[in-house]
């Protein structure tokens, strides 16, 4: 077969996907940035007229009777507690991802395959069962409450629910297996003779993980990283269920913009930015990825 | 410390063992506890009132309930049979043909539903599926399905794509120097190896489709509320044990596909 | 002047896994390894080789037995706390360093300052002719540059004693031949005692100052290659050690008749009975004039130098003879001929 028939089955066969993937996920994209730079209509909607005005409200806003321009501080805020909580997602769940991927690696062949999979039904479990379990475990008077009143730790139930915490709590628990995958997938093709040889020559425990492990498994954590991360900062069901309408994420504000705020350019706008941030992610990821393949 | 008679274990790491675990018992007990008390006899959701099956005959009986279930599977079912086919399609036009020009243009177009955030495709597609439903007058389910076909289509692909990459081109070869023609050498050759993958990849499809709540929010029109959907509706009001036996339900439906999964892709090695 | 001991197992046993699934990859090995020697083990795969080494550098413990090292007992010391470093088979550099980070990583690790790193680094770069290529990555690097890195990596830390697990093993014949005489270059160039593991005899027998055969997790010899070679102990290591003929035969007074009824006058070392001799293809002459013992060549292999025959005897035994091609003048399959034996040189095995 010659090379350019070859591209060309390649394309034709791909071609269907293509399409549909383009009319319902990749070509909506664009029109969502187009809208971000429209006029709002009335109630819901744009008007076909160019406006900055969806993008200036993404941090400021203008005072309905005298127009004097100011910061957005709710904005601000929700975008702070986006990042912050996303970062805080993305660490905790390192902290516990690394130990776990870890964890399952080194299992003998026969149970790894069945730890695997006890880390992957909770992967694919619906994101909404598993937001609604952990809101019955952390609500005053779900288990945890109740277990740290019994064990006298505390005398009242904690409100943690409708709280940051419970937001990150939720992002923890549901993202944990994102960050798991990828760093087991790295793990697993870690050649261990490289520990023994770590050891061999004086290094400690935390010395072979700092000097060995950690920088050749570099690219899964970064895969994992990311994982974890854009989901984290798109979240929606989570701090929605978990937040209780006040501890808004960017992904509610979005919401909010189309449903009762009314305000589809500024929507259009918030998401386009969330899509930047995403892109940015992944060119960061690629750089790093790459940069570990010297001959790559 | 010679006098420490144990043996040394390279793969040890200090307290990776007891994080591990934690993380499991963490992952695992609020599902646990979710699906204990969809058993609850009692109508609080707070107080253990005796194991009971009365939420699971209460949610069966829920119109609402059985409409939701009805459209989800519905939904999955198609999205899953189109994903599928398409991702086969692509798979095969991708994989095991050498590289040639644009095909890191068709792995991100494919993989793109991954990586964007599902936000921000939901209000694309309410956009765009808004002007065409007011164009068309058009708006039944066809909109959710055609939105779940498109981002079932990487995960149907990824399992396709890697039994495509595991199988051996020299078998195809072989077919043609048996006088196959192309088709007859996909029918009888290509595809019947194929299969598993394809069944994965229709499984995980079926799956993501089944379990969607935010694109789903975003793109159905009113009375089109899906399993997930409907439960979304509910949390905002008291919690009920209704939902967590819908949950329970769901959970199981998930669990077994999954092992069904993991049985048909393991059988290869 | 007695030499001093530099690792010492004592009765050292390992068996992997329990039940029915145990396997004892050693029964009781004993070995003394003195300082500064190049200490080779030999044996057929499976035989324990690898573990052994693995219980001397630290990476498996004993189930019986203990180890030590200049009188130290290291059973349980762990890998990181012994001054013992290892040449891995598959080299196992770390692929995110340098050369010179990899090789500077066990001084780097024991704390010393960069100064001393770098110097040792320079030091032994030069001992293994690597200095241009520092910077680079292991996977720039040929297979026989990577091998010498890994030998360098595990000599920059200056170990008591370095163990060597078939590390010519992945190398093609010519640059193995040089990395032959390049390892016994550096063990006297650094007087480090070297254990070095190979099923390859011949590349034992021309390095090693002591030899150690095993099979199936015991001891059978240890010795220089001479009394190894010459005077191996049993069917075993004589038939594992070059090529050897087995002639069966019993003690008639102070010599052995053999299945022809030829008398063999061998130094007995005590032996009496049903006895095997093993007699090596080069200690076998023959006489074209028919004289000695008589035998027909049946086949006859031409190695260069040398010419192998296959011989059978009146008792229609088999023997393999090794003569110099040229000394050989003009003798064919088919042609009888008379045998000698080099009596004085044959080794006598209990039967
Ligand atoms: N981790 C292990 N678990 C179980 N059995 C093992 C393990 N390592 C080695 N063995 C067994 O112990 C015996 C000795 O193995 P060892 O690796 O020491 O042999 P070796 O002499 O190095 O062989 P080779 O020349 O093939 O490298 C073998 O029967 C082997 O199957
Ligand atoms: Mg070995």
């Amino acid at each position: 077969m010659s090379g350019r028939s070859k591209g060309l089955n390649g394309w034709l066969l791909s071609s269907p996907a293509l399409i549909l993937l383009l009319l319902a996920a990749s070509g909506p994209l664009l029109i969502v940035a187009v809208y971000s730079v429209l006029e709002k209509g009335d109630y819901s909607g744009v008007r076909w007229i160019l406006s900055g005005d969806g993008w200036f409200n993404v941090l400021f806003q203008r005072d309905i009777f005298d127009q004097t321009v100011s910061l957005a501080d709710a904005n601000l805020s929700i975008f702070w507690r986006s990042v912050k909580l996303s970062i805080a997602t993305t660490l905790i769940t390192f902290a516990f991802g690394l130990p776990t991927a870890w964890f399952i690696a080194t299992r003998p062949p026969k149970s790894r395959a069945l730890w695997l999979f006890l880390i992957t039904i909770p992967f694919w479990t619906n994101l909404l069962i598993r937001t609604f379990a952990i809101m019955e475990v952390i609500r005053n008077q779900g288990i945890l409450n109740t277990f740290l009143t019994w064990t006298g730790l505390i005398s009242e139930p904690i409100q943690i629910l409708y709280t940051d915490t419970a937001v990150l709590i939720g992002m923890v628990y549901v993202y944990l297996p994102l960050m798991v995958l990828p760093l087991y997938a790295a793990i697993d093709r870690f050649d261990f003779r490289l520990i023994e040889a770590g050891y061999d020559l004086y290094a400690s425990r935390w010395q072979v993980l700092r000097g060995v492990i950690l920088p050749i498994i570099r690219p899964g954590i970064v895969a994992g990283s990311i994982l974890v991360f854009i989901p984290s900062l798109g979240a929606y069901v989570t701090p929605r269920v978990l937040g209780g309408g006040k501890n808004m994420m960017i992904g509610n504000f979005i919401e909010l913009q189309f449903g009762q705020g009314q305000n589809w350019p500024l929507g259009a706008a918030l998401s386009t930015v969330l899509l930047l941030v995403v892109l940015i992610s992944l060119v960061v990821y690629t750089r790093v990825t790459s940069k570990d393949d010297p001959r790559g | 410390m010679a006098d420490k008679k144990r043996a040394f274990d390279v793969t040890t790491l200090p307290g990776f063992t007891a994080i591990a675990i934690t993380a499991f018992v963490l992952l695992y007990a609020p599902i646990i506890t979710l699906v204990f008390y969809s058993f609850n006899g009692g109508n609080s959701v707070n107080q253990w009132g005796g194991f009971s099956l009365q939420w699971y005959v209460v949610a069966w009986n829920n119109e609402a309930v059985q409409d939701a279930t009805a459209r989800s599977l519905i939904i999955a079912v198609w999205a899953a049979v189109i994903s599928t086919a398409l991702a086969t399609m692509a798979a095969l036009g991708t994989t095991r043909r050498g590289k040639f020009k644009g095909q890191t243009v068709i792995y991100i177009i494919i993989n793109q539903p991954l990586m964007v955030p599902e936000i921000v495709t939901a209000v694309a597609l309410l956009i765009f599926f808004s002007s065409v439903k007011i164009a068309t007058g058009y708006s039944g389910l066809g909109y959710l399905i055609l939105a779940h076909s498109a981002f079932c289509i990487p995960f149907a692909y990824l399992p396709i794509k890697a039994r495509l990459e595991g199988m051996d081109t020299a078998m195809e070869t072989a077919a043609a120097d048996l006088y196959a023609t192309p088709w007859q050498t996909f029918r009888y050759v290509t595809l019947p190896l194929l299969l598993p993958g394809v069944i994965a990849g229709a499984m995980l499809a079926f799956i993501i489709s089944l379990d969607n709540v935010i694109i789903t929010e975003f793109v159905k029109s009113a009375g089109q509320d899906t399993l997930p959907t409907y439960m979304l509706g509910q949390l905002r009001r008291a919690l009920t044990p209704e939902v967590n036996a819908i949950s329970t339900a769901l959970l199981a439906l998930t669990v077994l596909i999954l092992t069904v999964f993991f049985i048909v892709t393991k059988k290869r090695d | 002047m007695t030499k001093q001991i530099a690792i010492d197992a004592r009765n050292v046993g390992k068996i992997y896994g329990v039940g029915v699934h145990a396997v004892t990859a050693l029964g009781d090995v004993s070995i003394a390894i003195e300082q500064g020697e190049f200490f080779t083990l030999l044996g057929p795969s499976g035989c324990g080789k690898t573990t052994l080494l693995r219980c001397i550098a630290g990476f498996e413990t004993p189930t019986s037995g203990s180890i030590h090292l200049s009188g130290r007992d290291i059973t349980y010391t762990p890998p990181n706390e012994r001054p013992v470093n290892t040449v891995f088979q598959s080299y196992a550099l770390f692929p995110h360093l340098s050369v010179a980070d990899n090789i500077g990583f066990g001084l780097k690790m024991q704390g010393k300052p960069a100064k001393e790193v770098k110097a040792a680094v320079e030091r032994v770069l030069a001992l293994v002719k690597l200095e241009d290529f520092a910077k680079r990555l292991p996977q720039q690097l040929s297979g026989g540059q990577q091998q010498r890195v890994a030998l360098a990596r595990a000599l920059a830390p200056q170990p008591e004693v370095l163990l060597l697990d078939e590390p010519l093993s992945a190398l093609d014949l010519k640059l193995r031949k040089e990395m032959q005489s390049e390892l016994k270059r550096l063990q006297t160039e650094t007087g480090i005692t070297f254990i070095f593991v190979t099923h390859d005899q011949e590349e034992a027998l021309t390095m090693s100052d002591r030899i150690a055969v095993m099979s199936a997790g015991e001891l059978l010899q240890v010795g220089t290659p001479h009394d190894i070679y010459d005077r191996p102990v049993n069917r075993f290591v004589a038939d594992f050690i070059g090529e050897t003929n087995f002639v069966e035969g019993t003690v008639e007074g102070s010599a052995v008749r053999i299945g022809t009824g030829d008398l063999l006058d061998v130094t007995l070392d005590g032996h009496s009975g049903g006895v095997t001799l093993a007699v090596r293809p080069e200690q076998v002459s023959l006489r074209a004039d028919g004289s000695g013992i008589a035998a027909q060549i049946v086949a006859a292999t031409y190695l260069g130098t040398d010419t192998h025959y296959t011989l059978e005897l009146g008792d229609k035994s088999l023997l393999v003879a090794r003569i110099q091609s040229n000394s050989a003048g003009g003798m064919r399959v088919g042609d009888a001929v008379g045998l000698h034996i080099d009596a004085g040189a044959v080794q006598v095995l209990s039967a």
